[in-house]
C-alpha cells in the first residue's frame, strides 16, 4: 500500500502545512504498513524536498519546472494524478488550505476518487482509514469512510501536529512532467500578499474584535494586542459588513474557519454563527462587559469588563511577561 | 452570454443542529433552509454579467421538492429560467456533480457560476469537479472578477493575501464573500419569480463514494472561569494562559 502526501510550498519555502500532512501520512502508514511518500511541486524546489525525511517521507517526489513557479489549478492537478497512477498510490493526503481545496477536487474527479474534506481527525480500523470532519461549520462532525479504489483526503491546517522532526532525510526523486499549454487552463499571474499580515487560517494565535468596538480607529487596540502576541487580527461579521475590517479577517460561518491554540474574543457577543467558526479553539479568551453574552458558554477563561479598559492593560501586562 | 448559476438549498446559519435518529444526519425538525449565503454571491454576480452581456442566466439545483424555494429566491432576484434536478438529496459531492456537470454539458454554458462552500456539508468540491468533469478551468475563493472578450480576470483569497488568476471562458467560478452586494429581489421579482415554471428533471442515481458512518455533536465544553471583572484581572489571566494553558 502506499500513501502520497502533497506538500506545499510558496516561494520554495515549505508551508507549516506541508510538514503536518506528511506527518499525518506517515502515522496512518505505520498503521497500515503502508509506505509513505511524499510530493512537491514548484519551479525550483529540488533542493527543499529532502526535508521532509525528517516529518516521515522516505521518498519525495519532486517536479521541478519554471512553468510551474506560480500556482495552476490544472496543472497541478494533471501532475498529481499521473503520478498517483504512475505510483499505483492508494491514497493522496492534502492541506484543506487554499491551494489544496483548490486543486485536490480535480484530482479525485481525474482518478475517480472519493474526497473526504477538511479532515480534523484520521483513524484507522480494520484496515480502514476513517476521516472525521466538520459539517455546519463544527456544530456537528461526522466519520467518513472513503469508498473508491483511491482515496483522497484534505486535511484542515493547525489540526495535525507535524511533530518533531527527526533528522532523516528521504530520497528525492525527480519526476518530470510533460506540460503544454492547454494544461494551463486557469494559471496565477501575480500573487498579492499584504505585508507581514499573518492571516486567521493559519495563526496559532488569533485576537479579533466585535462591534462593541465601537469604531474602526479603536481596532488598533486589537491590532496591539495581537502584535504583543505574535498574533493575527481577526473580525466578527458585524465589522466587516461595516467595512471596518477587510472580510479576509472574517471568522466564523460565512467567513474563516479557524482552529488556533489561543483565541482572543474582544467585544464579540458570540452569536452562533460567530461561534461556528472558532469554536474548535484550543484555548478561547473573552473580554466582553455583558455578563450574559453567550461568548461566555465557551470561553475557557473571561472577563467580564470594558475592553477599552482591559484590552490596554492585557497588552502592556504581554508585553512585559513576554519581554516582546 | 449563457450563464449558469448552481444553488443549493441548506438549513440556515441559526440551525441548531440535532443528530437524526439515522444517526448519520441532522433531524429535520423545526429547521428553516434558505439560499446558501456564497450562493447568492454567485446568482448576483451571474445577474451582473447578464446586464453587461445580455444573454440568459439559468439557475438550477439538485435536490427535492423543497429546494424550489430557493430557485424561487434566484427567480425573484432575476435569473430567467430554473430548473430543478431531482435526487433525494445527496451530499455525496462526486454524485452530486457528476449529476450537474451532465447537465451543464447540455446546456454549454459561457460561464458556470457557483458558491465556494455549501454551509451544510462545507465540502467546498463542487466548483472543481464539475470544471474537471466538463474540462473546463476553474477559479476558486473569487472576490473579483472581470471578463473581456472571453478573458477572465479573477482575484481569488488565499492565505495572507489574494492570487491574480488568468483563464478563458467556458470556466467555471467560485464565489467568496466580497465579489458583490446581492439585490434584494424586488416586489416585481417576487411576483414574477411566482408565476414562472420550474423546470423539473430527473437525474440518474449515481453511486457515492463517502459514505457517512456516524454524526455526532462535538462534545460540551466545561463552563469557563470568569477571571474578574476588570483590569485588575489581567495579571492572573496572564499567568492562566501561561502555566495554565500553556499557550503562550
Ligand atoms: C447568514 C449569516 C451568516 C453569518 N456569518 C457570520 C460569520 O461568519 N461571522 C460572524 O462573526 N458573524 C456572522 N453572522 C452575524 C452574527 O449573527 C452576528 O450578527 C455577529 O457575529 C455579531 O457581531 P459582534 O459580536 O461583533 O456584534 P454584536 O452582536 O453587536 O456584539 C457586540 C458585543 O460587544 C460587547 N461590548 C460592547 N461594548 C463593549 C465594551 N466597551 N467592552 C467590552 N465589550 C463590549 C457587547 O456586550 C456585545 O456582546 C452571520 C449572520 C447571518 C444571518
Ligand atoms: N445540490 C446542489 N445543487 C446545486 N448546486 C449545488 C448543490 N450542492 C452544492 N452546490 C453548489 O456547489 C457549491 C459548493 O458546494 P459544496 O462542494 O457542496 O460545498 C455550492 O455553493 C453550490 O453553489
Amino acid at each position: 500500500m502506499k500513501i502520497i502526501a502533497f506538500a506545499e510550498q510558496r516561494n520554495n519555502q515549505f508551508k507549516k502545512t506541508a510538514f503536518e500532512v506528511v506527518r499525518a501520512a506517515r502515522t496512518i502508514a505505520d498503521q497500515l504498513g503502508a509506505e509513505c511518500n511524499a510530493l512537491v511541486i514548484g519551479g525550483n524546489v529540488s533542493s527543499i524536498a529532502s526535508q521532509l525525511g525528517a516529518y516521515g517521507a522516505s521518498k519525495v517526489f519532486v517536479v521541478d519546472d519554471a512553468q510551474l513557479e506560480y500556482y495552476s489549478t490544472t496543472a497541478y492537478a494533471k501532475i498529481v494524478a499521473e503520478i498517483a497512477r504512475a505510483e499505483s498510490a492508494d491514497m493522496l493526503f492534502f492541506p484543506a488550505s487554499a491551494m489544496g481545496k483548490d486543486f485536490a477536487p480535480r484530482v479525485a474527479a481525474k482518478l475517480d476518487a472519493g474526497l473526504a474534506a477538511d479532515c480534523t481527525a484520521l483513524r484507522v480500523e480494520n484496515g480502514t482509514v476513517i476521516a472525521t470532519r466538520p459539517v455546519y461549520a463544527g456544530k456537528a462532525f461526522v466519520e467518513v469512510a472513503v469508498r473508491s479504489a483511491i482515496k483522497l483526503f484534505t486535511l484542515r491546517p493547525n489540526v495535525f501536529s507535524a511533530g518533531t522532526p527527526a533528522g532523516s532525510t528521504a530520497v528525492v526523486e525527480k519526476k518530470e512532467s510533460a506540460l503544454g499549454e492547454a494544461d494551463f487552463g486557469a494559471v496565477v499571474k501575480e500573487i498579492k500578499i499584504a505585508g507581514g499580515k499573518k492571516d486567521v487560517a493559519e495563526a496559532d494565535i488569533i485576537v479579533s474584535g466585535g462591534r462593541g468596538l465601537k469604531a474602526p480607529e479603536n481596532f488598533s487596540m486589537v491590532e496591539e494586542l495581537a502584535a504583543s502576541l505574535g498574533a493575527a487580527v481577526g473580525a466578527s461579521r458585524a465589522v466587516v459588513d461595516a467595512g471596518w475590517r477587510p472580510h479576509d479577517e472574517q471568522v466564523g460561518q460565512t467567513g474563516k474557519t479557524v482552529s488556533p491554540s489561543l483565541y482572543i474574543a474582544v467585544a464579540i457577543s458570540g452569536a452562533v454563527q460567530h461561534l461556528a467558526g472558532m469554536s474548535s479553539s484550543k484555548y478561547i479568551v473573552a473580554i466582553n462587559k455583558d455578563k450574559d453574552a453567550p461568548i461566555f458558554s465557551i470561553a475557557d477563561y473571561g472577563i467580564v469588563g470594558d475592553a477599552f479598559e482591559v484590552v490596554p492593560t492585557l497588552t502592556a501586562e504581554l508585553k512585559k511577561t513576554l519581554n516582546r | 452570454m449563457k450563464i449558469l448559476v448552481f444553488v443549493n438549498h441548506v438549513p440556515d446559519t441559526e440551525t441548531k443542529v440535532k443528530v437524526g435518529a439515522d444517526g448519520k444526519t441532522i433531524d429535520p425538525a423545526g429547521i428553516n433552509y434558505m439560499l446558501s449565503p456564497y450562493d447568492e454571491f454567485a446568482v448576483e454576480e451571474g445577474l451582473k454579467l447578464r446586464e453587461k452581456f445580455t444573454g440568459e442566466a439559468v439557475v438550477v439545483s439538485l435536490g427535492g421538492e423543497a429546494n424550489k424555494e430557493t430557485l424561487r429566491k434566484a427567480l425573484a432576484m432575476g435569473c430567467d429560467k430554473a430548473v430543478l434536478l431531482k435526487n433525494a438529496s445527496s451530499h455525496d459531492s462526486f454524485a452530486v456533480a457528476r449529476s450537474l456537470a451532465d447537465f451543464a454539458k447540455e446546456l454549454s454554458p459561457d460561464i458556470i457560476l457557483l458558491g465556494k462552500q455549501s454551509i451544510d456539508y462545507d465540502n467546498g468540491q463542487i466548483g472543481s469537479l464539475v470544471a474537471e468533469m466538463l474540462g473546463m478551468p476553474s477559479i476558486s475563493v473569487v472576490v473579483k472578477l472581470e471578463i473581456n472578450d472571453g478573458a477572465v480576470v479573477a482575484e481569488r483569497e488565499i492565505e495572507g493575501g489574494h492570487e491574480i488568476v488568468h483563464a478563458k471562458l467556458p470556466a467555471v467560478v467560485m464565489a467568496q464573500k466580497g465579489l458583490n452586494q446581492p439585490r434584494y429581489p424586488s416586489l416585481k421579482g417576487i411576483m414574477d419569480a411566482k408565476r414562472k415554471v420550474i423546470e423539473e428533471r430527473a437525474v440518474a442515481p449515481v453511486a457515492s463514494k463517502i459514505e457517512v458512518l456516524t454524526m455526532r455533536k462535538p462534545p460540551a465544553k466545561n463552563p469557563g472561569k470568569i477571571v474578574g471583572t476588570d483590569a485588575s484581572a489581567v495579571p492572573e489571566l496572564v499567568r492562566l494562559l501561561h502555566e495554565e494553558a500553556k499557550v503562550i
